[in-house]
């Protein structure tokens, strides 16, 4: 039977940890509302969106009310709309009519995103897809709870270079329509290597054409958690430091005890709402929240801030220790799964810019060992489209060599400079704007054309 | 009617709940009288108190519950409100499911 060290153990992680889940999403294929009439297709959308998660907010707040874990957002993920729309749209403006009967149906049922206004074009783009990737600065603009994403390579296929060179206007164009509001548009934009079907998490989750027609996924967090018994850990230890074993042993065990609540709270909503259940994604997703940051278990490991000297050594060895003690918690893992090292959503983060331990660079060598890339950065917004461009072609080929996810959510800031900071409001945050490097990578990126799947890619 | 606990069968349903703030007079008596009252089974108590504050769990049987777990949730909390201490109730399966391999 539970002991009371027990209850209170996890009860002191909700209260004073910042535990929580921190999504429940769930996935609904969106194929069969294709229809060459536009307005039908809308129609068909909305519906199926309010019937089947009609629930899912409800149902989420009563799980969490019984078990006294906060779950902090119900979302939505759908098929990519280039695929449902690809019969209908003629132009930009018939995608940004789809899209904004997505953001009616998401506060209709009352979640707080809805992603999958995305397209896969990691080998080549259809006319569909490109009608798409040209409506997202408009639909980004005129709705609220749409995300958008974009996988422009893979391990498999190698990068679609056209589709990077565009993204680099793309960002640059949903800046520029969002100018009133920090550019927040680009908050709600990532370009994705290797994006995962089953991602429960924003900005880049939608539902896959591997996918059930729906779907729960849950995503768990916790560096608080991580962060707090890491302390605990040292406090005990002889001399104040405890060694490798001792360190990665105890981000394993708690890494399980979090996933186990998520795992927990996926079946329930998969047994409330009738909806089977995807998976669940073991990841460490900072908040802005004072404690509640990844940063902060990187400075728990021993570096002053992150950035500094081995930082990427420190990452590595929690992103593994995360996964080794999720894996055992669930038998069905997926998603993204590893720690997040968004820039504005991370307290540590910030000041780590703030005080010049963290640089772009720094970031980047970081996206090699964790499990998304370069993420909530805002930067001047005087930044070339040819330079965000090669930002996402480099990180691109991080994860295509690597096999691993990689991810650009990049924000130029319009009007502002290195030495302001811009606020973009609750999980969203505030960040620096940090420098980029000013030498220019335009005849790289206007080659056009597709750099081809790396060798190892060929196991057939 | 809502069925209790998200329409969970008729298998037992077990929570826990706990009672933790400054210790004062009275506060097992009230939370037992209110359990009494709605029909639900004390199985375990544990307590102790840690530089005066009174740390309580107690495992009960909540399949008999005459109300809705909201509504012992929310009415819980008032005792404790009123006592001056803080009442929780939540469902054993999430502590056995961190807790237990």
């Amino acid at each position: 039977m539970i002991n009371l060290s027990e209850v209170l153990e996890t009860n002191r992680m909700v209260e004073q940890e910042n535990l929580d889940v921190r999504t429940i999403t769930m996935g609904i294929s969106l194929l069969d509302c294709a229809d060459k009439d536009l307005n039908v297709t809308c129609e068909k959308i909305y519906k199926k969106i309010t019937t089947l998660a009609k629930d899912l907010v409800n149902t989420g707040e009563e799980i969490s009310r019984e078990i006294g874990i906060p779950i902090v957002n119900k979302r939505i993920s759908i098929t990519p709309i280039s695929l449902v729309g690809s019969a209908c749209c003629r132009i930009p403006g018939d995608y940004v009519q789809i899209a904004k009967t997505l953001d009616k149906a998401a506060k209709e049922v009352g979640v707080n995103f809805l992603g999958g206004y995305s397209a896969i074009v990691s080998k080549g783009m259809t006319k569909s897809d490109e009608l798409l990737i040209r409506s997202i600065p408009k639909a980004l603009a005129c709705t609220e709870r749409i995300c958008s994403s974009i996988n422009v390579g893979s391990t498999k296929t190698g990068i679609n270079m056209d589709a990077v060179r565009l993204m680099g206007d793309i960002i640059k164009a949903a800046a520029e329509e969002t100018k009133e509001v920090d550019s927040l548009g680009c908050a709600k934009l990532v370009v994705l290597c290797n994006a995962p079907d089953d991602n429960p998490f924003m900005a880049g989750a939608f539902h896959g054409v591997s996918e059930a027609d729906a779907i729960i996924n849950v995503g768990v967090s916790g560096p608080g958690v991580v962060n707090y018994v890491l302390q605990q850990m040292d406090k005990n230890a002889e001399g104040g430091l405890a060694n490798f074993e001792t360190l990665c042993e105890t981000i394993k065990k708690t890494a399980f005890k979090i996933t186990r609540v998520g795992q927990y709270v996926a079946q329930e909503a998969s047994r409330r709402l009738g909806i089977p259940f995807g998976i669940i994604d073991l990841s460490l997703a900072p908040t802005p929240a004072i404690g509640d940051s990844v940063a902060d278990i990187l400075k728990c490991i021993g570096v002053e801030h992150p950035g500094a000297p081995g930082t990427t050594a420190a990452l590595a060895l929690l992103n593994d220790q995360v996964k080794k003690g999720g894996v055992m918690a669930s038998s069905y893992v997926g998603g993204l799964s590893g720690a997040f090292i968004p820039v504005s959503e991370d307290q540590g983060m910030i000041d780590a810019v703030e005080v010049g331990a963290l640089t772009l660079e720094k970031l980047e060598a970081m996206t090699c060992v964790c499990s998304v890339g370069l993420d909530m950065i805002a930067i001047p917004g005087d930044t070339p489209a040819t330079t965000i461009a090669g930002i996402i072609a480099d990180e691109s080929a991080i994860g295509m060599i690597n096999q691993k996810t990689t991810a650009v959510r990049i924000i130029p800031v319009i009007g502002k400079n290195v030495g302001d900071t811009v606020e973009f409001g609750g999980l969203l945050g505030y960040a620096p704007i940090m420098p980029v490097n000013t030498f220019s990578s335009q005849r790289f990126v206007d080659r056009g054309g597709r750099i081809p799947a790396p060798i190892h890619s060929f196991k057939n | 009617m809502a069925a209790p606990l998200g329409g969970r069968g008729a298998s037992m349903t077990r929570a826990v709940i706990t009672v933790v703030g400054k210790d004062s007079v009275g506060i097992i008596a009230k939370v037992c009288t209110y359990l009494a009252e709605n029909q639900i089974n004390i199985l375990d108590i544990s307590q102790t108190i840690v530089q005066e504050f009174f740390n309580m769990m107690m495992i009960v049987d909540m399949t008999k519950s005459s109300k809705p777990f909201d509504t012992i949730n929310t009415e819980l909390s008032a005792i404790g409100e009123a006592t001056g201490v803080q009442i929780k109730i939540q469902l054993e399966d999430i502590f056995d499911k961190m807790h237990r391999i």
